[in-house]
């Protein structure tokens, strides 16, 4: 702790210079931050509404993070697809089944310990994996990258124009992503009419119970109503009678 | 060393350092955890599905970290293009799986009345 109480003595006397502020990183911790406390916080509410709200905010500040690390077509899909059109999804999903008894659910306190502690070990273990390589702690290059867009565009239709990997020859023909794009776009067309058909409307041959409960009246008030309709038949309003 | 001291010390010497990949392998191991144990805690179907998006999140800031030659070291290499296309597609997939869980979820919430994944013990022998 010895060498960071002279800065700690500097930031409180506000001599921090601001030159020596590494802003990348500065932005880094904020994004972090918001991405880590928001993902913290789904887990924490019991509101499924407030859970919807903290995931955006997590997603988003993801996408803040992707924009970092230079890769910033990721990053606006990020935003749009996700954020704008799978959460949105979401919330239509949560508003159509909020009824008052879904809004908080709460799991069990042993389902919650026995989650704590799994999440913690978990958490544990990729941090540790995570910080055990000396290779992935090194500082960044800072090397500024290229606009990907149009290398992401192009390799996705077969076509390589990013630079080749340092090991691999400069002419070399590299494969690009267009069959997993056929694939990909496939499957969401699949998944389309999947959850087009999943979700239609439709005619039950069963009623369900819901319906069922509605439908049924006391067989004597049926039939107190068909006589009633029965005697007094020709003076109905409904039939229009002369009576 | 009070704590707030403490806090701005950790803060100022976090700030003057660049960045690693290894920071961004921690977020996506938080937001990782995070979504194993909303998937596993909550009851309503629509949490265990937010919890889905955030382990996938997770993955994908590891994916984008790897690929970054910014945040590479010196001489090293970084997974290039590869990283970003496997983020694309994951979250490609990330929105197809969503659109499918949604449309199952509201299927059993019309069968059933209850979107309690407890409760959706039809198939239990």
């Amino acid at each position: 702790m010895m060498p960071t109480i002279p800065i700690a003595e500097g930031l409180a006397g506000s001599v921090l210079p601001l030159a020596a502020i590494n802003f990348h990183t500065l932005f880094f911790l904020l994004f972090a931050a918001i991405a880590c406390g928001a993902a913290v916080a789904v887990v924490a509410a019991d509101n499924v509404v407030r859970m919807a709200l903290y995931l955006v905010l997590s997603l988003a500040a993801t996408a803040g993070l992707f924009f970092l690390a230079g890769a910033e077509f990721v990053g606006a899909m990020q935003l749009m697809i996700y954020v704008g059109g799978t959460l949105v999804l979401l919330v239509f999903g949560v508003m159509l089944t909020a009824q008052a008894p879904f809004v908080t659910m709460k799991s069990g306190g042993g389902d919650r310990l026995l989650a704590g502690f799994v999440g913690v070990a978990l958490l544990g273990m990729l941090v540790l994996a995570g910080l055990s390589v000396p290779a992935w702690r090194q500082p960044a290059s800072g090397t500024v990258p290229e606009p990907t867009a149009t290398p992401l565009g192009m390799s996705l239709v077969g076509v390589r124009v990013d630079q080749p990997p340092a090991g691999q020859p400069e002419g070399a023909v590299r494969s690009g992503y267009l069959l997993p794009f056929e694939i990909v776009s496939v499957h969401l067309l699949v998944v389309l009419v999947g959850a087009a058909y999943l979700a239609r409307a439709k005619r039950r041959k069963t009623p369900r119970a819901i319906e069922v409960a509605a439908s049924v009246e006391p067989p004597e008030a049926v039939a107190e109503h068909a006589a009633i309709g029965r005697t007094s038949g020709a003076g109905s309003v409904l039939t229009g009678g002369s009576a | 060393m009070t704590l707030p001291l403490a806090m701005s010390a950790l803060f100022a010497v976090f700030v003057t350092e660049p960045v690693s990949v290894a920071h961004y392998l921690v977020v996506g191991a938080i937001l990782f955890t995070a979504g194993v144990a909303c998937m596993a805690t909550k009851r309503n179907a629509l949490g265990v599905l937010m919890g889905i998006e955030l382990v996938l999140n997770g993955a994908n800031v590891n994916f984008v970290a790897f690929a970054s030659p910014y945040l590479a070291a010196d001489g090293a290499r970084s997974l290039g293009l590869d990283g970003q296309v496997i983020a694309l597609f994951v979250i490609l997939l990330a929105a197809a799986e969503a659109a499918v869980a949604l449309a199952i979820t509201l299927n059993f919430y019309n069968n059933h009345a209850t979107v309690d994944v407890d409760r959706a013990d039809d198939l239990k022998g």
